[in-house]
């Protein structure tokens, strides 16, 4: 005898529902500090009405069919804004995991016979494994997002570019210089280049931690693109180390000005500019009151 | 899946249809709020593109439409023409960058300013260059 | 036809290009730049591209063999104004344009040139200086 589990699921609705929410409340492990109960319980009302709508006897056995669209969405929606909102993936695997449970539990009390209640709730749970599934890739998705979006921020705040001097700009790069960053840092230095009117630029690579030939592409490419806008551009902050490794990698640095520090760099940058640095007579009026 | 969501056919066979060509393809970028330095390298390489289907083809056809990964959307250019063809492909595209050659038909260096590149040709038919820039370069 | 105006302000030619380039107006402006250099005895060509918003790889050796034709005709090239997007695709491009001195504007640019012409007059003296010797 075939039993027809979409008309039974139909006709307990509220059941599912109120079992549901009780399996959700009383597990330890729920985020209520990041969920309310109203809101959770609209949420589950919400996917228990779109499962049990659309699902029939066609479609149980294809999680993939276009009736669980609005399922799909709603799991979608509810596992993204969970990823955001930093919920645990276990708190959200639990949303839809114990649903599962709700249902089988209902299914067990409705069908007697127990070869048919094993039939049939193992079609069932394949259907809601394929709907948890989906929900993981989803938060995984979300967390992604969160994580580029967090990168583009750490990129932004580590290239900062500092006018140290009329004319003059300082760029300490902080971290690893790939291709991406080499974008960024290309893109500040020159905007800040015609800002102010800049015709030196320092790019301070100590906080660079290695220097490869791909690091050394990245500098050049930087140092082409200032001088092309009339600007020029030394390297300062070369470690020992530094040193090293491009000289053996045979790395050619010729047509770059290179120091070893950013100080030794400025001393070059005030030179180019015919600007000196004087040490002033005291003035010993100025140092009495000073004094006090 | 890249999908397509608009399509628009541009003919070129006169070298002032680089401008119009350009200004088609800024406007699709501009509207898919594309940033100033992707948009340029973009143009920057449709224009190579172009020039080269001018100056070996006579002109040809170029496909100009917005595509959408799913997550992202982004540009995509075909640059057709039944030209002589490029009988040896591989060798077009060796990077001659490191050692200050002279770019020939350019595309290696167009190659790096997108972030797709496919190029067909059938040497006495004609050649197809597909380039594709997302919006975040 | 439209072609590029070139004006002459002293010892030098200003260029300032206004419009999209394609091609052939390129190398019109390269053979019309190339004649005035001879015609004026120009020491200094100044070329204006704040407001170029594509330089592919031809435009970019234009502009090479205009710094070339004119250091052969004796007088100093100076491109200014590149936009920072423009600047990062000809290198990303491969194309540093090495052979070409830039200046960030007109201002500086004129600057670039007159302190260029008076590098030449004095290394004109020094050898001079030695001939004499």
């Amino acid at each position: 005898m075939l039993v027809n589990i979409t008309s039974i699921l139909k006709n307990k609705k509220a059941d599912i529902l109120e079992l549901w929410m009780k399996n959700q409340l009383s597990n330890p492990g729920l985020a209520d500090d990041l969920i309310s109960n109203q809101d959770l319980r609209s949420q589950s009302k919400e996917l228990v009405n779109a499962l049990v709508n659309s699902l029939n006897e066609n479609n149980i056995e294809n999680s993939n069919s276009s009736d669980f669209d609005q399922v799909i969405e709603i799991l979608g929606g509810i596992s993204i804004s969970r990823a955001r909102q930093g919920f645990s993936p276990r708190e959200t695997g639990f949303f839809i995991l114990s649903l599962k449970e709700t249902l089988l539990e209902i299914l067990n009390q409705e069908i007697s016979d127990v070869k048919e209640l094993f039939v049939q709730s193992l079609r069932l749970s394949r259907l809601m494994d394929n709907f948890t599934i989906l929900t993981f890739e989803t938060f995984i998705k979300g967390r992604e997002e969160v994580i580029m979006r967090q990168t583009d921020e750490i990129t932004d705040i580590s290239t900062p570019v500092i006018k140290v001097w009329d004319g003059i700009l300082a760029l300490p790069i902080i971290g690893t210089l790939d291709s991406a960053r080499t974008q960024v840092v290309m893109e500040n230095l020159l905007q800040e280049i015609v800002i102010t009117g800049s015709s030196i630029a320092i790019l301070d690579i100590s906080g660079v931690p290695t220097v490869d030939s791909l690091v050394a592409q990245h500098l050049l490419k930087a140092v082409s693109a200032t001088r092309l806008m009339g600007a020029e551009c030394i390297i300062s902050g070369i470690r020992p180390e530094i040193a090293q490794t491009i000289v053996h990698l045979g790395i050619d640095l010729s047509q770059i000005i290179t120091k070893a520090t950013l100080a030794s760099a400025l001393q070059y940058a005030f030179k180019s500019l015919r600007l000196e640095v004087k040490r002033s007579a005291t003035d010993t009026k100025l140092f009495n009151k000073l004094q006090y | 899946m890249t999908l397509a969501l608009t399509k628009d056919i541009m003919i070129v066979s006169r070298e002032q249809d680089v401008v119009s060509l350009r200004n088609r393809v800024r406007e699709h970028a501009v509207k898919i709020k594309m940033g100033l330095v992707n948009q340029t390298k973009l143009l920057t390489a449709a224009s190579e593109l172009v020039r080269n289907m001018l100056r070996y083809a006579n002109g040809g056809r170029a496909i100009i439409e917005v595509v959408s990964s799913g997550r992202i959307n982004g540009i995509r250019l075909t640059f057709e023409d039944q030209g002589p063809g490029i009988t040896d492909v591989s060798s077009a595209m060796i990077d001659g960058y490191s050692t200050g050659k002279s770019l020939g038909l350019g595309l290696p260096g167009t190659k790096r300013l997108v972030n797709e590149f496919d190029i067909k040709s059938i040497p006495g038919q004609g050649t197809t260059v597909t380039i594709l820039k997302w919006v975040n370069g | 036809m439209e072609r590029i105006p070139i004006l002459k302000m002293g010892p030098f030619l200003l260029v300032t290009i206004q419009i999209d380039l394609y091609d052939r107006l390129a190398l019109d402006l390269e053979e019309d730049l190339v004649r005035m250099v001879e015609k004026t005895s120009a020491k200094g060509v100044l070329i204006d591209i704040s407001a170029v918003t594509i330089v592919d790889s031809f435009m970019g050796r234009i502009l090479g063999n205009i710094a070339s034709m004119s250091r052969l005709l004796d007088a100093q090239t100076v491109v200014v104004g590149m936009q920072p997007a423009v600047a990062i695709t000809l290198v990303e491009l491969g194309l540093p344009l090495n052979g070409v001195s830039t200046a960030l504007d007109v201002e500086k640019g004129m600057a670039l040139l007159k302190s260029k012409m008076l590098f030449e007059e004095e290394e004109d003296e020094q050898e001079d200086d030695a001939g004499i010797n």
